[in-house]
């Protein structure tokens, strides 16, 4: 708790060290700046920097996104150069670690380790504080490292303090959400006020119906003295019903009414009031009535209606709770802790504490606790949590790991390259938390109503009044009460408030759990109503890299001895058609020989020596310049090529030996997927610059009709618009990267996402698992969402718009029916639980499996 | 008509005109937001029933803090809402959250509470 609050961003306060002699030379500093997204970003940045007093010059690049800032450190701090490129309008990139500190006891030692921090190179500012005995260290990852810190923070005479073991510990063990536990004990006070009221309601509607009941009606008849000492009584007996169990409507509607606005609160508040009230005048001066005994009273109401509401509260607290389940999974996912190696030590420090280039080891079973890449062993880890992809994924040296995946096997170390809230799964966790508190367009209706929402009650109840008053029957000020209690009590605003935002935190934590990141209640409701899905071939439906597909060979020759020739020459080559044969040549296990004279014959092919054979392996042109006849092979290589495929020649000692053949793959999920794309009534566009002939083997393959093929990169946008000038609402599927404007023009940009680069811009959509399942699954989720949404809007307008006429009496004329308070109590407490159970029913969706 | 039908009419009718005015025709003066020295506009929003200050004017093109610390613990407020932006924060009770925003184009931007019924707004000049 304490360690939250105080890292929450306060201004920087600490001094700056501007008292440092200036030296001769000025200081280095690389800074990445994020938000730049035009050309004429970088001037103005430029333009800002060099104004500063001390920058000697400023240059920034568009492409790396890094300002590199020459400056003299005696006359400017780096924090101030990372306030000018804020203030420009930017983000300045920093990471930000709490180091703790031994023995800091004084405020001026405080000053003497800020100070020490801040004169190190790479350290943008530094906050020390007493109350943790901590420093919190903004610094930029690329320049410094713990070390440099370490030694800043002892050259200031500190120590930094070893993680105690407890300490780690006790940073395990600290799960308490402060929110959850803010919320089981509002839930426990709403349930004992309820349990009260309750209580207090059983005597109070027994005793406030006297002539219903036999004995009682002999024993306090209308009119006598007993009957109004007994009411009295019950009237004392609602008072702490009406002002403890009823408090919150109390406070909740002065604090609204402080800013001229009204709420639930308003409503009950003055609901109850009014009834209580009305039953202390008649209980008080029963001679204002024309006939004593209508003086009756109304202590019922007050007690029922609180005890309803107050139910109705502590319910939607508890179905709440729920609706964020999803998140709370995924920040559970959270590593707690991290085995370091500092110093040749490995020590055990909570995961706060790592910085970037930490070595990090870690054990088969453990969790990967931040995002790196693999430097010494190897493993599978488990990554089904984050990407929903089931299978553990092997990782080699030089792999990237994902933090808080499992480590199954083996055991390894990585350099943390993303660490605190950089890493992919505190991006998802934020990104799922923004969208989460986004709108749906269908919100702007609500949000419309929802402002004049309680006034309007309000005024319609006092008409209601008036009107009874002024033309209703006798009792006239006991119908008119009635009324306007029953009127303020049964409208809910809760239930339109809840309908859209509960239905939306479900649907996009549903989708957090299946691998989809879905950015915004926007991207949620446009989803649903695609017309047409473009995807782009290469990365989207392939594998996007090539693979070997067929070994064809001339007579006399066998299969794998070619593809053994064919792999041995190509071992050395760095070509990727050279590497898919060799890798397909490995898959069946074939033992590679050397190569003598390898040469590469540019634009045809590459020859050299192996087992004492002379071979060839390339296209037509290189058979026939070496005069090797290849009539036998032609329709093979035509077949092959008209499937989309790139097939070679092989050529042994000056004979055509056979084919083998290389295309981009298609990804096994691909065609189930596609098929269910059009089962859900969406037109599926293919899209890629490959030639015609592949691309048409490709949608064969998968099953796409319409195919837009040879389409230049700068185009894919302009594709997009022609067909959205149909009229449709376009999806587009693509890697995020080269597709990015094609992704921006979409209506809804669905990126394929791949390792620990989760926040792709261009995105509506993010699929963390690179499969086209997840189109599926993200357009059912959108669907069902807002199917959801739609139920809940229906079902709180709907009852709005039929309970409050029904509660101002428009069916006495016709039918004699007036609704009782408490029924209006019980139906309005209930509207908002259903509301929100409702939601929650989308807890249970299954996406359905596309069969591979 | 009797005399206490009309004095319920006119009383009524005098309710009625008086809620009007005072939930929807009266309107808050906005509170500038201060310059800090971190290059940031600033202002601190209390969440207790309402926003308050619950309209804040701020510059163009210059960063926007908005320091929310929210003093109550009814569910409607937990969040807080900057649809425009696409932006939004979660406040636990007694914590200060700080949500900052780029302003690009002048206009009024509301805030609000998810279910809306807690509003703000954010005057951009």
């Amino acid at each position: 708790m304490g360690k939250a609050q105080s890292m929450v961003n306060k201004p920087a306060a600490g001094p700056i060290a501007r008292a440092t002699p200036s030296p001769a030379v000025g200081r280095h500093v690389e800074l990445t700046v994020g938000g730049m997204t035009c050309a004429h970003c970088p001037p103005m940045i430029e333009k800002a920097l060099t104004e500063i007093d001390g920058v000697i010059s400023a240059h920034v690049n568009l492409a790396n996104k890094r300002a590199a800032v020459e400056y003299d450190p005696g006359r400017v701090a780096a924090i101030d150069l990372v306030k000018a490129i804020r203030a420009a309008g930017y983000a300045p990139g920093a990471a930000t670690i709490r180091i703790p500190i031994k023995s800091m006891h004084c405020s001026s030692c405080v000053t003497r380790i800020e100070l020490a921090l801040q004169m190190t190179p790479g350290v943008l500012s530094a906050r020390a504080n007493l109350g943790p005995n901590a420093v919190d260290v903004e610094y930029d990852p690329s320049t410094v490292d713990f070390d440099a810190m370490r030694r800043a923070i002892e050259s200031a005479g500190h120590k930094v303090a070893e993680p105690k073991a407890a300490d780690v510990k006790a940073a395990v063990e600290e799960d308490g959400d402060p929110e959850q536990i803010a919320r089981e004990e509002e839930y426990r006070t709403l349930m004992r006020k309820f349990w009260f009221a309750t209580a207090i309601s059983i005597p109070v509607m027994a005793l406030s119906y006297p002539d219903l009941i036999p004995g009682l009606r002999d024993w306090m008849p209308m009119g006598s003295d007993t009957r109004r000492i007994v009411w009295a009584l019950l009237g004392v007996l609602s008072l702490p019903v009406l002002l403890w169990a009823g408090s919150q409507f109390f406070t909740g509607m002065w604090d609204a009414l402080k800013h001229r606005s009204a709420n639930m609160h308003t409503l009950i508040a003055i609901g109850i009031t009014a009834a209580f009230l009305y039953s202390v005048v008649a209980v008080a001066y029963p001679g204002l009535f024309p006939d004593p005994a209508l003086a009756e009273v109304f202590w019922d109401v007050t007690d029922v209606v609180v005890a309803l509401v107050v139910l109705g509260l502590a319910l939607e607290i508890k179905a709440k709770g729920r609706t964020s389940e999803a998140i709370k999974k995924l920040i559970g996912l959270q590593a707690k802790t991290a085995r370091v190696v500092r110093d040749g030590k490995e020590i055990d420090l909570p995961v706060e504490e790592v910085v970037v280039g930490d070595i990090v080891v870690v054990r088969p079973g453990e969790k990967i606790p931040v995002d790196g890449e693999v430097t010494e062993g190897e493993s599978a880890v488990d990554e089904s949590l984050i990407t929903g992809e089931s299978m553990p994924v092997e990782k080699h040296v030089g792999d990237e790991v994902i933090g808080s995946a499992i480590n199954k096997t083996g055991s390894f170390r990585f350099k943390a390259t993303k660490v605190g809230k950089d890493t992919a799964l505190a991006t998802i966790i934020r990104m799922v938390k923004d969208a989460q508190g986004s709108k749906a367009p269908i919100q702007r209706v609500v949000d419309m109503v929802s402002g004049y929402f309680v006034p309007t009650v309000m005024i319609l109840a006092i008409l209601a009044f008036i009107a009874w008053y002024l033309v209703g029957p006798e009792p006239r000020i006991v119908y008119s009460t009635i009324v306007l209690v029953t009127t303020l009590i049964i409208a809910c605003p809760c239930a339109l408030g809840l309908a859209t935002p509960t239905s939306l935190t479900v649907g996009i934590g549903k989708g957090a759990e299946n691998g989809i990141l879905i950015r915004s209640g926007d991207a949620l409701q446009t989803s649903q109503q695609l017309d047409s899905i473009i995807l782009d071939k290469t990365g989207t439906i392939t594998r996007g890299e090539p693979a070997l597909t067929d070994v064809v060979v001339a007579r006399g020759h066998n299969d794998n001895e070619v593809l053994r020739l064919a792999a041995s020459l190509e071992r050395g080559s760095e070509h990727p058609l050279g590497e898919a044969i060799v890798q397909g040549a490995e898959d069946r296990a074939l033992s590679l020989a050397d190569t003598e004279n390898f040469a590469a014959i540019p634009g045809h092919g590459v020859s050299g020596r192996v087992d004492g054979h002379e071979i060839l392996l390339g296209n037509a042109k290189l058979m026939r310049d070496r005069a090797i006849a290849i009539d036998m092979l032609t329709q093979d290589w035509e077949r092959l090529a008209s499937e989309g495929k790139t097939p070679m020649f092989v050529a042994a000692d000056g004979k055509a030996a056979g084919l083998v053949a290389v295309a981009d793959t298609v990804k096994p999920d691909s065609k189930g997927a596609i098929e269910m794309l059009r089962r859900l009534g969406i037109e599926v566009v293919m899209l890629t610059g490959d030639n015609e002939r592949t691309a048409q083997a490709i949608a064969r393959e998968v099953g796409v009709e319409r195919v837009l093929a040879e389409v230049l990169p700068d185009d894919k946008a302009h594709e997009v618009q022609k067909l959205q000038l149909e009229g449709k609402t376009v999806g587009m599927v693509g890697d995020g990267i080269n597709d990015a404007p094609a992704l921006a023009q979409a209506d809804v940009g669905f990126a394929i996402g791949t390792g620990t680069d989760v926040a792709i811009e261009a995105s509506d959509v993010t699929l963390i698992k690179g499969s086209l399942t997840g189109v599926v699954t993200a357009i059912e989720i959108s669907r069902a969402t807002m199917r959801n949404v739609r139920q809940n809007l229906v079902g709180a307008f709907g009852y709005n718009t039929l309970g409050i006429p029904v509660a101002m009496g428009v069916l006495y004329p016709f039918l004699g029916l007036l609704l009782s308070p408490l029924i209006a109590a019980a139906a309005m407490a209930f509207s908002s639980v259903t509301v929100v159970t409702n939601a929650n029913r989308l807890r249970f969706f299954e996406p359905r499996r596309v069969a591979s | 008509m009797t005399p206490d039908r009309w004095i319920v009419l006119i009383a009524g009718l005098l309710l009625v005109a008086f809620i009007v005015w005072f939930f929807w025709l009266k309107r808050a003066k906005g509170v500038r937001a201060a310059e800090t020295s971190g290059g940031y506009q600033e202002a601190m929003i209390l969440v207790k029933g309402g926003y308050t200050p619950d309209t804040i004017i701020v510059g163009r093109g210059k960063p926007v803090r908005l320091n929310f610390r929210r003093e109550e613990t009814a569910s409607c407020s937990d969040k807080v809402v900057f649809e425009h932006f696409g932006k939004s924060a979660d406040l636990p009770t007694g914590e200060l959250v700080a949500v900052e925003l780029m302003p690009k184009e002048a206009g009024e931007f509301p805030f609000t509470c998810p279910m809306g019924m807690f509003r703000g707004r954010l005057i951009v000049e």
